[in-house]
């Protein structure tokens, strides 16, 4: 059982549902149940509020159906942020049904307890659903194929399935007409089900193949609908009112005579939320959100503020390097025998600390959410990427049970992370509640999407390895402290340490790495006053966006410390070795182990000519990482070109490359696109943006202060993939992974100066360059 | 009452003057296409065409439209075959797609300016249009090819006239 479906069965018992993954994996391969059956689709829908289908649909399984007209229709129970997610999915199955691509759709379904775990993050889509789409495809197929032999007087021996036609070679039957004219009565057991025949991969006819993504034509004519043009008749607009902490703050008064004179304001609504989401919170209700945003300006109230506010940003980085600092606390991630040993009879140990800034998501869609009271039923409508576990969360503000909450999807403008976190739901609920029920659309300002965005937790990192009297590395440390997004929303999901002690593994994920160095000691440790301060997030790439900051600087540190080549040091500790031979990697997840993440390096030492010498203050670097968590290894090697202005302090990165092994690439397009996103993310955190905490709230309120990359700031980029028939891995953050500390290395290369806190600003470049007496 | 052209149609709104010209096309004409961003003029989201001209509609009065002519993402081209909107789909431009109407408003503009744009004339205009799906080297490639499209489309009617 791997990972996810682990923490997949641990939610679904929270949630008492009493359906475990196994449970959910058979009810959606297609159970006796849900299987063999014509009936008429569940009100699938492209939006909320479409049209829903024909009752003449074929459903084979609760994932597709297929129309007499021959339309294939693809349920996407994943969140469409820019991923192209749903093309896909829908890939797999109409690869594996031989469906007839033009005539596939997508919809995005709203949440059903039927669907199971709804939750689009960690890379894990395409890895989660890759065997129950497969199997949904080839049940599909089966009875397509059977339906059609029947039809064509043939035997099923004879005929096959190709791009939506049913054949025995002379004559031939569409998937359409099968559904129209045949009455599909074959029921599978779960048994059955999983003895049905797949594709090999040399008959695979979509997946790995250039298509173009279903949801992109309406993104380029203003017909694609977002969560924030969502519209329901009568609504009436909401801003809140930000309390001056995220959490604590109570309200002491009210005075709206200013709003009062704002043509469209209605009232205001100070949150009473059983959840504790939003404390202290007031919204203000209007006639349309302009006057809603200026009556939120001028109303006045006055709040007891909670006990973090003026806490600093150093306050939280000072708290975690004492956390680290102590022996005790934390949770052992892993902690090798024989560690403490290798380092107290180590001839030397060698230290580095490392800093990452907060990191804000900037969505470009504010949060924001319609709820209303429909029927007996809230229905909350927004972009949201995991409605397992906010529904609950919405159902508890309300007072009311799950069944009564249903959340409608949307297209997401942005996710990153942010829309994991569904706080701005319950405000938009509560306050419709206050008003019975009817429709209230809430909208963040950025301001006020800002000043409490989920962001991600700054952090400190120790890392340290033992070195005897020839240098050999004996042992190694990692310790990380930061805010733990897992620990706050969603704990039931938190893994358990050697020691047994629950960790976030989104906080420590990437420092767990596959190196073979000895015995190793991983330490993840929750930063309380972050997590007291603000509400930390899940954020593209999540911890292992920074924990390569650390330790993939620190690697050519100690390369150059020792008077190595850093390519040559890790390409010595990846041999797929380590503690119990843990490195060797695991079927089907992990499949060759770290003999794989050496391979991509050294195809990428190749492509940039590593070694090679660079003109004056220009300096290349690398960095490799296993993509976002060991358990699903997308395995990648990441190099920067920099330039260097000594004059400026100004870092130019010129290029880019990466390599990546992520198994099979299903959408080859949608891989690449998400690939340059993830690596202008982590150049973007590495040399643009950044925030800071100042008296316990972010001190980024927009783009004047906050500042990520531009078009004029894109290097050149070159990417490639590992030709590879493996189980595909996830896409959407690899390619954040390797950039930060590859621009660290490269900076070094380049004039000499390491910078361990990120980002790097021009002024840390110059007095690092004053410092060290080479401006 | 303040009246103006939208899309070519007219029309009139009667609403607070100081109303943002983006949220009377969003939520009183009822065009969503246009999207808020930052509500400060800096990221680009809310781009339309006012007069002929790339203008922020997020930080526009609707007042100060009155009597002109307002175009946005649905009204670019009638049947949204733009050589920039056929480009953006043959490209794969868009990931999210949120910030794609402004950033195709804002290209289009460009275009006017500079039908064969430079590098640097790309990075000049288009640096005010923030993507945070970072889509940005496909947005320079689509903008070129769409300007080759229109250079070709053009010499080819010149000739042929």
């Amino acid at each position: 059982m791997g990972r996810l479906e682990r923490i997949a069965a641990e939610q679904d018992r929270a949630a008492g549902r009493g359906l475990s993954r196994r449970g959910f994996l058979s009810a959606a391969a297609g159970s006796a149940l849900l299987f063999g059956f014509a009936r008429e689709a569940n009100a699938a829908q492209l939006y909320p509020m479409g049209a829903p289908l024909p009752p003449t649909e074929f459903e084979p399984t609760i994932w597709c159906s297929v129309a007499p007209d021959g339309i294939v229709n693809v349920n996407i129970i994943r969140a469409e942020m820019g991923q192209h997610i749903g093309t896909a999915l829908a890939r797999i199955i109409a690869d594996e049904m031989e469906a007839d691509w033009d005539k596939v759709k997508i919809t995005y379904v709203d949440t059903d307890p039927k669907w199971g775990l709804m939750v689009t993050g960690g890379s894990w889509s395409v890895w989660m659903t890759w065997d129950v789409f497969r199997q949904a495809g080839a049940a599909a197929r089966t009875i397509l194929v059977e339906e059609g032999a029947r039809l064509l007087g043939s035997g099923v021996e004879n005929c096959t399935a190709r791009n939506g036609i049913v054949s025995d070679g002379k004559r031939s039957v569409s998937f359409g007409d099968i559904v129209a004219k045949a009455k599909p009565t074959r029921s599978f057991t779960p048994e059955q089900m999983k003895a049905l025949p797949l594709k090999p991969a040399s008959e695979r006819r979509l997946i790995g193949k250039e298509v173009k993504a279903l949801d992109i034509p309406s993104k380029t004519d203003g017909t694609a609908i977002y969560g924030i043009d969502a519209k329901i008749d009568g609504m009436v607009y909401g801003r809140p009112k930000m309390p001056p902490t995220r959490y604590g703050s109570k309200v002491i008064s009210v005075d709206d005579s200013e709003a009062k004179k704002i043509r469209g304001y209605l009232r205001y609504v100070v949150l009473d939320d059983p959840s504790d989401t939003v404390p202290g919170w007031v919204v203000v209700l209007a006639s349309s959100y302009p006057a809603a945003i200026r009556a939120t300006d001028v109303l006045k109230v006055e709040w007891t503020p909670g006990k973090t506010a003026h806490v600093t940003e150093k306050d939280i980085l000072d708290h975690g390097r004492q956390q680290i600092a102590s022996h005790d606390g934390g949770t052992m991630v892993f902690d090798d025998h024989g560690v403490d040993e290798a380092f107290s009879h180590a001839h030397r140990v060698f230290e580095r600390e490392y800093t990452c800034a907060s990191v804000m998501h900037y969505q470009l869609e504010p949060t924001n959410a319609i709820a209303q009271l429909k029927d007996g039923i809230w229905e909350m409508h927004c972009g949201n990427q995991w409605q397992s576990l906010f529904l609950p969360v919405i159902a508890k503000s309300l007072g009311v049970p799950e069944s009564k909450v249903k959340m409608m999807s949307y297209l997401l403008g942005g996710g990153f992370g942010r829309r994991l976190n569904g706080d701005y739901v319950v405000p938009a609920a509560l306050a419709s509640k206050a008003i019975g029920g009817k429709p209230v659309k809430l909208i963040l300002t950025r301001s006020d999407d800002m000043m409490f965005d989920s962001i991600r937790s700054p952090s400190v990192q120790t890392v340290r390895v033992g070195l005897d009297e020839k240098n050999n590395i004996v042992g190694m440390q990692h310790h990380a402290a930061a805010g733990w997004p897992t620990q706050v929303m969603a704990a039931a999901f938190m893994q358990k340490g050697v020691d047994g002690k629950p960790y976030d593994q989104f906080a420590i994920a990437g420092a767990d790495h596959w190196y073979s160095c000895g015995p190793v000691r991983v330490r993840a440790l929750s930063n309380d006053l972050a997590n007291d301060t603000f509400r930390p997030g899940w954020l593209r790439s999540v911890s292992s966006g920074w924990t390569p900051w650390a330790a993939e600087q620190f690697w050519d540190e100690i390369a150059h410390d020792l008077g190595k080549d850093p390519v040559d040091l890790r390409l010595s500790m990846l041999n797929g070795e380590g503690q119990d031979g843990r490195n060797r990697g695991e079927a089907p997840d992990s499949t060759g182990g770290a003999l794989r993440q050496a391979a991509v390096l050294k195809r990428l030492a190749e492509k940039v000519d590593w070694g090679k010498p660079q003109p004056k203050d220009t300096g290349l670097g690398i960095a490799t990482t296993f993509g976002q968590e060991r358990g699903m290894p997308t395995w990648t090697a990441g190099a920067a070109r920099v330039r260097v202005d000594r004059r400026t302090g100004v870092v130019t990165c010129e290029k880019i490359w990466l390599v990546l092994d992520a198994g099979t690439v299903v959408d080859p397009d949608g891989a690449r696109a998400q690939t340059e996103g993830g690596a202008l993310w982590g150049l973007s955190m590495a040399l643009c943006e950044g925030s800071e905490i100042v008296d316990g709230v972010c001190k980024d309120r927009n783009l004047d202060t906050y500042t990520p990359l531009r078009i004029a700031d894109v290097p050149e980029m070159d990417i490639e993939f590992v030709e590879s028939t493996e189980k595909p891995m996830g896409l959407g953050e690899p390619g954040v992974t390797t950039i930060g500390a590859a621009i660290g290395n490269a900076i070094f290369n380049a004039v000499g100066i390491r910078l361990r806190h990120q980002p790097i600003r021009p002024a840390d470049v110059l007095a690092a360059l004053r410092e060290k007496g080479s401006v | 009452m303040i009246k103006f052209k939208l899309n070519g149609r007219d029309v009139s709104l009667d609403v607070p003057e100081d109303t943002p010209l983006l949220w009377a096309i969003r939520d009183d004409l009822g065009l969503t296409g246009t999207k808020f961003g930052c509500g400060v003029g800096q990221c680009g989201a809310c781009t339309v065409h006012v007069g002929g001209r790339a203008t922020r509609s997020c930080i526009t009065p609707v007042s100060s439209v009155e009597g002109a002519e307002v175009t946005t993402i649905e009204g670019l081209d009638p049947a949204g075959d733009h050589p920039l909107q056929e480009a953006w789909r043959d490209i794969q431009v868009p990931q999210c797609g949120y910030c794609q109407s402004g950033q195709i408003m804002q290209a289009a503009s460009l275009l006017k300016d500079y039908p064969l744009p430079t590098d640097e004339e790309i990075d000049g205009v288009m640096g005010g249009s923030l993507c945070r799906c970072m889509t940005y080297i496909r947005i320079r490639k689509a903008i070129k090819q769409a300007a080759a499209a229109m250079q070709s489309k053009n010499s080819g009617e010149t000739s042929n006239g």
